[in-house]
């Protein structure tokens, strides 16, 4: 295979449901679609939070457990400090003045950019029974709600990513 | 570099394939380069889009987020991946006379 072979379809599974965890499936598909790749977005597990209408403008940073979490003046956050109330929060906050400067839309309006640009977004089935969701429950946008094995036909012939 | 002739002009590319010298471009080299984009001909809203991310590219020195031009250009992003399919952003600025966009959105 050449190196040089270009990329035609990327399917992005999306596993995480926080906004650290959400947002580089979201720029990698964009990005797919702006370079003229076809481009699924799949979203499972806990990543299912960016697809529930209720949920989706509300997904926040964790400052616990984040080991590369840093102060805005740069200096590591002590482990403690994140359990402060209100700490994850603030950090939430700030991360998301830093990406609308970068003019990186809230989710949201990111994944109607996505859809119409000609992406498809997708919700796991199984994820969608471990949660008890209901279609209804789900953002309007949603294409369909796949099995596996739907989403490995989905995927055929391009090269899938998981975040 | 490479150098191709267009309108019977020879003119400087750079790596990426867009116009090295911005002042090389006008309407009529533009017409040239959608055409090698496949993009037959330049309607009013092809124009739209271009014009607005030459007018940025002057303010800013980069092209424009596709957020940023859809919100400000009256072109929708549904609307602009139809005018310029397979890639928006690169194509637009290309034929626009642009550098490729840095930007990642």
């Amino acid at each position: 295979m050449s190196n040089n072979e270009e990329i035609k379809k990327v399917s992005i599974i999306v596993s995480r449901g926080s906004l650290d965890g959400v947002y580089p499936g979201l720029i990698l598909a964009n990005g797919a679609r702006m370079e003229g790749i076809e481009a699924n977005l799949f979203f499972t597990f806990f990543g299912m939070d960016a697809i529930v209408d209720k949920r989706m403008d509300k997904l926040s940073i964790a400052t616990v457990g984040n080991a590369a979490m840093r102060l805005p003046w740069g200096q590591k956050m002590p482990t403690w400090l994140g359990m402060l109330p209100g700490m994850a929060a603030f950090a939430t906050w700030m991360m998301k003045q830093e990406m609308e400067k970068l003019d990186v839309p809230p989710v949201r309006e990111f994944l109607q950019m996505i859809k119409d640009a000609g992406g498809a977004i997708y919700a796991c089935k199984l994820a969608m029974d471990m949660f008890h969701l209901k279609r209804e429950d789900l953002w309007e946008g949603v294409d369909d709600i796949l099995t596996v094995g739907d989403f490995y036909q989905k995927a055929a012939g391009g090269i899938v990513l998981f975040t | 570099m490479p150098v191709r002739e267009i309108l019977g002009k020879m003119i400087e590319f750079d790596d990426d394939g867009h116009l090295k010298n911005l002042n090389d471009w006008n309407e009529e080299i533009a017409k040239e380069l959608a055409k090698e984009e496949g993009i037959p001909e330049l309607t009013d809203r092809h124009w739209l889009v271009i014009n607005y991310m030459r007018q940025e590219f002057q303010k800013i020195g980069d092209a424009p987020s596709i957020r940023k031009l859809t919100k400000e250009s009256g072109v929708d992003t549904k609307e602009l991946y139809q005018l310029f399919p397979k890639g928006p952003a690169k194509k637009a600025a290309k034929i626009a006379g642009l550098p490729k966009p840095k930007g990642c959105i």
